[in-house]
């Protein structure tokens, strides 16, 4: 699903290398779990998988399903199938986050050469899905993450990638700023989307998350690296002894 | 006082080619009396401190610059309203192409048939409230429409109208030069609209002077033509007693040259004046310079009064705002507010902005603010990363923008009328 060879990124405006030699394949079905010290890279990772201005690659490929990402725009890579729960969701004032999802949704549809969804059936979907999530019909008239609140941003993070059905879903710290109940709603909308033809990178720093949306594959990212790769029992070993060992053990 | 010799100059080059029109009863004396405003006054000029962002070159000229009809298939807007229409050719009421003139709970005329009786009730407002807004500055314009108007509307609304009135303006030749003056009155209890749009003409100059009595309240939506090469000086009067409302919202794409100057006088009471404004500058295939010059007074107490323009530029547009509140003495109470904004597309666009402020009551609340930026490009990276084409982003932003303005159309209809307008345009320019 998700090739990533030896990638390295530097600030555009800065002689700051960030991601020094980033590896990582993705399979298909699969969900893969990111975690790491702040500052370690995690979201310069994602934001350069989805095409964020601001970066350079200086070395290195990504790839979604045999195309390359790093030559294709933002709304491109979207269409292709890539989706980012934002770590900090942005706050367009006087855009509706209907009319947003809608956009989105059938910009989608078009650049895949399908028709439009009519006004009637999203409707019908994006309630359906809202309810879900416990986002009301208020949330969905107002201007996109305008006046929500830290879990509400995160939910409507979720519904965007319901309502987008991406191929690859990567969610940057998602789970941070929620309590237990809003938790439990974001891990459960993420649940309800797994199957085989959709694989997730999940980037955090708890354990608790991972309780919930159980990865197949966990990696721990310090310095622009990944550096050590395992299994779900790796995630548990940071969680008790932190970072310090995993950081020593490589220099 | 003889004038500056430039002013002079040009005045007498624009006097060449006008001649003061046949008006009988009271008319011919009004036209006169304006007239002598006028040569007082002199034509504006760079110098002049209400002029330093604008070139009033093309408004002074003896001819206007030739501007051609843009041809479109699109349906007009407001086509799809309830309404009642009235068409003017180049500045001509066309009666042919108009709706019959009649509405229950209006009066209408042809400024030409108010002019003729001796007692009329147009006689209290034409070039009277043009007149008393010279001050703190002239507006040479505006004079010279009074004096010079060759047709114009006259309403009186005297009870709740049913539907809007639409004066539509269409522009044929490619030369026409015109100059319209309506006069409205509003009636205590009495509720009406007013819709404009169309390029009118070449150049034009228009002046509308709207009298509300008190508890009287008055809708304006406007839409400036959209033909590239056309030029435009517009004046709103308006007078606002005890407890009465004005709402004006103007929509503007295109043009070499607009002036849009409203004077909005507060004088009775617990009044309420909203003026808005939406502006689309793209420079690209013609020079775009629009100008919002708007004066408020608050004259009396406990007046609720709101400026909101916002004005999208690029290619090398100009937009430039002038808004002043004035708060007399015994406004207390005075609740005013002005924001005027721009979004620059591109660096090779301007905006330029005088807000001010004079307050000489002490117990009010006003506030204004200017501000003028790029895209917000962490939110643009958001709705792409979404799937959404950059420029379909871009356009979402740039109606997301203009929000605050067209809020301020109280009809949802007529509103949404203006979005799928401004979204056409963002669209045309897309693909163009
Ligand atoms: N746009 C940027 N400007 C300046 N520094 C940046 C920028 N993006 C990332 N960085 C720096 O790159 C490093 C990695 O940041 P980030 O990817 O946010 O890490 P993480 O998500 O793992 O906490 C940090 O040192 C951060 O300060
Ligand atoms: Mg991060």
């Amino acid at each position: 699903m998700l090739e990533i060879r030896n990638l390295h990124v530097k600030l555009e405006e800065e002689d700051k290398q960030i991601l020094k030699g980033v590896d990582l394949t993705i399979e298909p079905g699969t969900v893969h779990a990111i975690m790491g010290p702040n500052g370690s890279g995690k979201s310069t990772l994602s934001y350069v998988l989805s095409g964020r201005d601001g970066y350079e690659v200086t070395e290195g490929s990504a790839s979604l399903e045999e195309q390359d990402l790093l030559s294709m725009e933002p709304e491109e890579r979207a269409a292709a199938g890539l989706f980012l729960a934002f770590q900090y969701p942005v706050e367009i004032p006087g855009v509706g986050n209907m009319t947003f999802l809608r956009t989105a949704v059938n910009a989608q549809r078009v650049a895949r050469g399908q028709d439009e969804m009519s006004a009637a059936d999203f409707l019908k979907l994006v309630r359906e899905k809202a309810k879900d999530l416990k986002i009301d019909a208020d949330m969905l008239k107002r201007p996109v993450n305008v006046g929500f609140s830290g879990g509400e941003k995160k939910r409507n993070e979720i519904l965007q990638m319901a309502m987008l059905e991406p191929k690859m879903c990567i969610l940057d710290e998602t789970d941070s700023g929620l309590d237990v109940d809003a938790m439990k709603l974001v891990s459960d909308g993420v649940n309800a989307l797994r199957d085989a033809g959709r694989s997730f990178l999940v980037i955090t720093h708890y354990q608790r998350l991972l309780d919930h949306i159980r990865p197949d594959i966990v990696h721990i990212m310090a310095n622009g690296r990944i550096i050590r790769t395992g299994g779900p029992d790796l995630a548990l070993e940071v969680e008790t002894n932190g970072y310090g060992d995993l950081l020593a053990e490589v220099g | 006082m003889a004038l500056p010799a430039a002013k002079q100059g040009a005045l007498e080059g624009r006097l060449a080619t006008l001649s003061l029109p046949e008006a009988g009863a009271w008319g011919t004396e009004a036209r006169r009396d304006a007239l002598g405003r006028l040569e007082a006054m002199g034509l504006p000029g760079r110098r002049d401190e209400y002029w330093r962002f604008t070139d009033p070159g093309l408004l002074n000229a003896a001819e206007p610059a030739a501007a051609a009809a843009f041809e479109n298939d699109e349906a007009p807007l407001f086509s799809a309203v309830d309404r009642l229409k009235l068409v003017f050719v180049d500045g001509v009421f066309a009666p042919e192409k108009s709706d019959d003139i009649a509405l229950e709970g209006l009066e209408i005329e042809r400024l030409s048939e108010s002019m003729s009786r001796d007692i009329h009730w147009v006689r209290e407002v034409y070039g009277v409230l043009e007149a008393g807004a010279h001050s703190p500055v002239p507006r040479p314009h505006a004079a010279l429409n009074t004096a010079f108007a060759s047709d114009g509307i006259c309403i009186r609304a005297t009870g709740r109208v049913s539907k809007p009135v639409s004066l539509v303006y269409l522009h044929e030749d490619a030369g026409s030069d015109a100059i319209l003056h309506h006069v409205i009155r509003v009636e205590p209890g009495a509720e009406m609209t007013l819709l404009e749009n169309g390029p009118a003409a070449a150049r034009f100059n228009k002046c509308l002077e709207v009298d509300v009595a008190d508890t009287g309240r008055f809708n304006h939506v406007r839409a400036q033509g959209r033909d590239h090469e056309r030029v435009a000086v517009t004046h709103v009067f308006a007078q606002l007693g005890a407890e009465s409302t004005f709402k004006s919202f103007t929509m503007t794409v295109n043009g070499v040259m607009t002036r849009n100057e409203a004077v909005i006088d507060l004088t009775g009471p617990d009044a309420t004046a909203h003026i808005a404004g939406a502006c689309l500058g793209d420079g690209a295939k013609a020079a775009f310079h629009h100008d919002d010059t708007v004066f408020v007074r608050h004259r009396a107490e406990n007046c609720e009064s709101r400026q909101v323009f916002k004005k999208v530029l690029r290619n090398g547009a100009t937009g430039v705002f002038q808004g002043k509140i004035l708060v007399d003495q015994g406004a207390q109470k005075t609740d005013g507010y002005q924001i005027s904004q721009s979004l620059l597309l591109d660096g090779d666009s301007q905006f330029l902005a005088k807000p001010e402020l004079e307050i000489y009551a002490d117990d009010v609340k006003c506030s204004h603010g200017s501000t003028s930026g790029a895209i917000d490009e962490t939110g643009l990276f958001y709705l792409r990363s979404r799937g959404i084409p950059e420029g379909e982003a871009t356009d979402l932003m740039v109606i997301a923008f203009l929000a605050e303005a067209i809020d301020e159309i109280e009809d949802r209809v007529l509103a949404e009328d203006v979005i799928e307008r401004l979204k056409g345009w963002l669209a045309r320019r897309r693909r163009s």
